[in-house]
């Protein structure tokens, strides 16, 4: 408990010195006819400074959980594999591993690749295999959450441990954790991801000791651990529970849109029926009632069950008088137009388009045509969603990312998780830069469409504590802007003397060193006996990935852009001879004008164009952190994986396994 | 293993929930719904006079019956919901697509 003392102690001194830092900077030392490096450079201090409280906070309360209880009596369990495209002997090996698991349970591989090879490679070991249903065909697949749904509804077991491809179980792993499902309100049991296939260096920075650590241990300080995808137990009966609820709601959502759209349709429609004869005016008439019936219906409160019905069967009835030719007709006019009703390709969120809807109720359509179109309206957004393979989905398909926003909805329902700190399972981190940066990518656009679809800070349902947990975690993706900022500073002072502060005297270092040298003791503290420098040269260098996740999520959620899903190859991608310049072109591009930077300032304090020494000392001392921090990026580049035999990445898990515990 | 029993006549059929429809009931309920709806009677009333537990699987076999069911014309009730089902009902907000009607001949009366 001493650690955590001082942990907070020192949380305290770095958010104390810190605000008043900042503080300070805001009020007194902003060089305002600067504005436009000084108001960017003050912003990305505070964007820092919010970063320190949210770690703050999540390090105020470290849950050491230590041993789980024994396992509930009579647990049944599925361990279900998720492969794509791995290759079958990677998948085989896992497989292995998990029959050999000792709690009772029934393995599975989830082959979303349908391959026969595989197929015949779970026939041989005796475990389960399974592919999407037909249901699937032409609709939505929601990539791994998808394949875990649709095995959510051909498996019984209460409670599901879900491997990767490559995530190898320990023998003990649900001894170990199935006892925390003992509290019946415990969903999720997460336990530390771990690679085997990584050098002591970690040039990629794979390893994530911080993450699987103190804040997961933080987060679960304040019931807030988060599900990773996998080397996690969930607990059935809280995925489908999350599944008929995200049932209602898509349900309901979907219908009340698609009644406020026929009613414009409708009420044009009315207008131009006069021409078409009595029969038509009486049909559009009817379906007119209708359909204020059920708004009015579904406002009272009635279930969307009856409301639709009773829809549906007004549709019907009044459009029993059109006879097939004239509904031929409509088709063929109706294909003409854009479909009002869209379902987005990579989340499946059901797109009602305005534009569409609009066009479609200001066309001059015959009233036919319009009974015909609403009533097509309708059957997109009945109350067997037809637009989706299975009605109920569990893993949430919002985000590319299933993991982080299945657990939000998770906690908003009441569920608990747990933190389980523990490897039970070693995998396989991805060996070259760019297998690396397209995984870092996908996760930050995950979490940043989630922050933007479903922003934790309004959801119903979650603690202050849960919520702040969930942004921190998105507000560290917003990185990228901070760090440009913090690279273009000193370039500019350096090379033509613009000052963003008003002076870089005393009176700056010594509020700012302090803070500075606070805020690394605390994750020195923090992150003790883990290797954290990895991380933060990341958190930085890899700033053209991070503005890059940004822009495409935004682009995602609010243009519905697709993100260009990828899935992450865990074997070696070849043709790694070459320096992978079009990876890092940013980060050279960076170095070079911050060395050329460096220089410019040595020759202006030389020649006498620039008068402090301090100012340039700071800058330049600054640079060279820039510079500390990019060089990972570099190495990372040059990084060629050493081909191993078994032993020795087996030896490397047992020596990893104690450097975590 | 109950049996889940089912009463057909024309298009409509009437389903006798488990005793508890939980994770080892829904499979099987789900299937019986298929057929009934398969075999030409989309029309179903799911009785749960003799459940008395249900957890999310057993919603869940239910919302696929609705689903399956609707897409063959017909439709998918349920008729004599015990108090703990209308708890479960209730707290997962499925009573907000599913009304519970009190009893089978109630379901079916517009039919």
């Amino acid at each position: 408990m001493g650690r955590q003392l001082l942990v907070r102690v020192l949380v305290v001194l770095t958010l104390v010195l810190g605000t008043s830092y900042v503080g300070w900077r805001w009020l007194y030392s902003v060089r305002w006819e600067n504005w436009w490096i000084a108001v960017p450079l003050v912003l990305a201090e505070t964007y820092a400074l919010i970063d320190s409280y949210l770690f703050g906070l999540t390090v105020w309360r470290m849950k050491r959980r230590g041993d789980a209880p024994e396992p509930p009596e009579d647990a049944t369990v599925d361990v279900l594999i998720t492969t794509y495209n791995e290759p079958v002997e990677m998948v085989v090996a896992t497989a292995r591993a998990a029959v050999r698991i000792r709690h009772p349970h029934q393995t599975w591989i989830l082959d979303d690749g349908d391959r026969p090879d595989m197929r015949r490679a779970a026939e041989r070991l005796g475990v389960g295999y399974l592919t999407r249903t037909e249901d699937w065909a032409d609709r939505p697949r929601h990539a791994k959450a998808g394949n875990l749904n649709n095995a959510l509804f051909l498996t019984e077991g209460e409670f599901l441990l879900i491997l990767d491809a490559d995530q190898i179980p320990a023998p003990e792993i649900l001894d170990r954790t199935l006892g925390w499902f003992r509290d019946p309100e415990v969903a999720l049991v997460q336990t530390p991801q771990w690679f085997t296939n990584v050098t002591d260096s970690d040039p990629l920075g794979s390893q994530a000791p911080l993450f699987y650590g103190p804040i997961q241990q933080g987060k679960d300080g304040w019931n807030a651990a988060f599900f990773c995808g996998s080397n996690a137990v969930l607990r059935r009966e809280a995925l489908m529970q999350l599944g008929i609820v995200g049932y209602v709601r898509e349900v309901e959502e979907g219908v009340r849109d698609a009644l406020g759209a026929s009613r414009r349709i409708l009420a044009r429609a009315a207008r131009s029926a006069r021409q078409h004869g009595p029969a038509a005016v009486g049909a559009v008439e009817e379906l007119r009632a209708a359909a204020q019936q059920a708004s009015v219906a579904l406002r009272r409160g009635e279930p969307v069950g009856d409301v639709t019905y009773s829809f549906q069967s007004a549709a019907d009835r009044a459009a029993r008088g059109l006879v097939e030719s004239d509904l031929e007709q409509i088709r063929a006019d109706l294909a003409e137009l854009p479909p009002a009703i869209d379902v987005d390709e990579e989340t499946g969120v059901l797109l009602v388009d305005d534009e569409a809807l609009t066009l479609l109720s200001e066309r001059e359509l015959s009233p036919l045509a319009a009974i015909e179109s609403v009533r097509q309206l309708l059957r997109a957004v009945d109350v067997d969603r037809a637009d989706e393979a299975q009605p109920m989905m569990p893993m949430a398909t919002v985000s590319v990312t299933e993991d982080m926003a299945t657990c939000m909805r998770l906690h908003t329902q009441g569920w608990r998780s747990v933190y389980h700190h523990e490897i039970l399972a070693t995998g396989l981190a991805p060996e070259d830069l760019g297998t690396m940066l397209q995984q870092r990518l996908r996760w930050a656009q995950g979490t940043l469409q989630v922050l933007l679809r479903e922003n934790p800070l309004v959801q119903k349902g979650l603690s202050a504590g849960q919520r702040l947990m969930y942004f921190a975690t998105m507000w560290s993706y917003l990185s990228g802007f901070a760090a440009v900022v913090f690279m273009a500073a000193p370039v500019f002072y350096l090379c033509f003397g613009v000052l963003p502060v008003q002076a870089f005297g005393l009176d700056f270092l010594l509020r700012f060193v302090p803070y500075f040298l606070a805020n690394q003791i605390l994750f020195m503290v923090v992150g003790y006996g883990v290797k954290t420098w990895r991380g933060h040269q990341y958190s930085l260098a890899l700033f053209p990935l991070w503005i890059r996740a940004c822009v495409t999520a935004a682009a995602n959620v609010f243009g519905r852009r697709p993100l260009g899903f990828v899935v992450t190859p865990k074997t070696r991608q070849q043709g790694l001879s070459r320096f992978p310049l079009r990876l890092v072109w940013p980060q050279l591009l960076a170095c070079t004008v911050l060395a050329v930077a460096v220089i410019a300032g040595l020759v202006r304090l030389w020649t006498g164009a620039a008068s402090s020494e301090i100012g340039t000392g700071v800058n330049v001392l600054w640079v060279a952190y820039d510079l500390l921090i990019l060089s990972v990026i570099f190495e990372a580049a040059l990084y060629r994986p050493v081909d191993r035999v078994d032993e020795d990445s087996l030896d490397l898990s047992a020596d990893s396994k104690e450097q975590i515990t | 293993m109950s049996i889940i029993e089912v009463r057909t006549e024309g298009r409509r059929a009437v389903v006798t929930g488990p005793p508890r429809l939980n994770m080892t009931a829904a499979p099987q309920l789900r299937e019986v719904l298929a057929r009934a709806v398969a075999e030409g009677s989309p029309q179903i009333v799911v009785d749960l006079g003799e459940t008395t537990f249900v957890d999310s699987s057993g919603l869940g076999a239910l919302v696929g019956g609705l689903k399956t069911a609707r897409q063959a014309g017909g439709d998918l009730r349920l008729a004599a919901v015990s108090e703990q089902v209308m708890t479960v009902l209730t707290l997962t907000s499925l009573n907000r697509v599913l009304r519970p009607f009190p009893t089978v001949e109630d379901a079916s009366r517009e039919w």
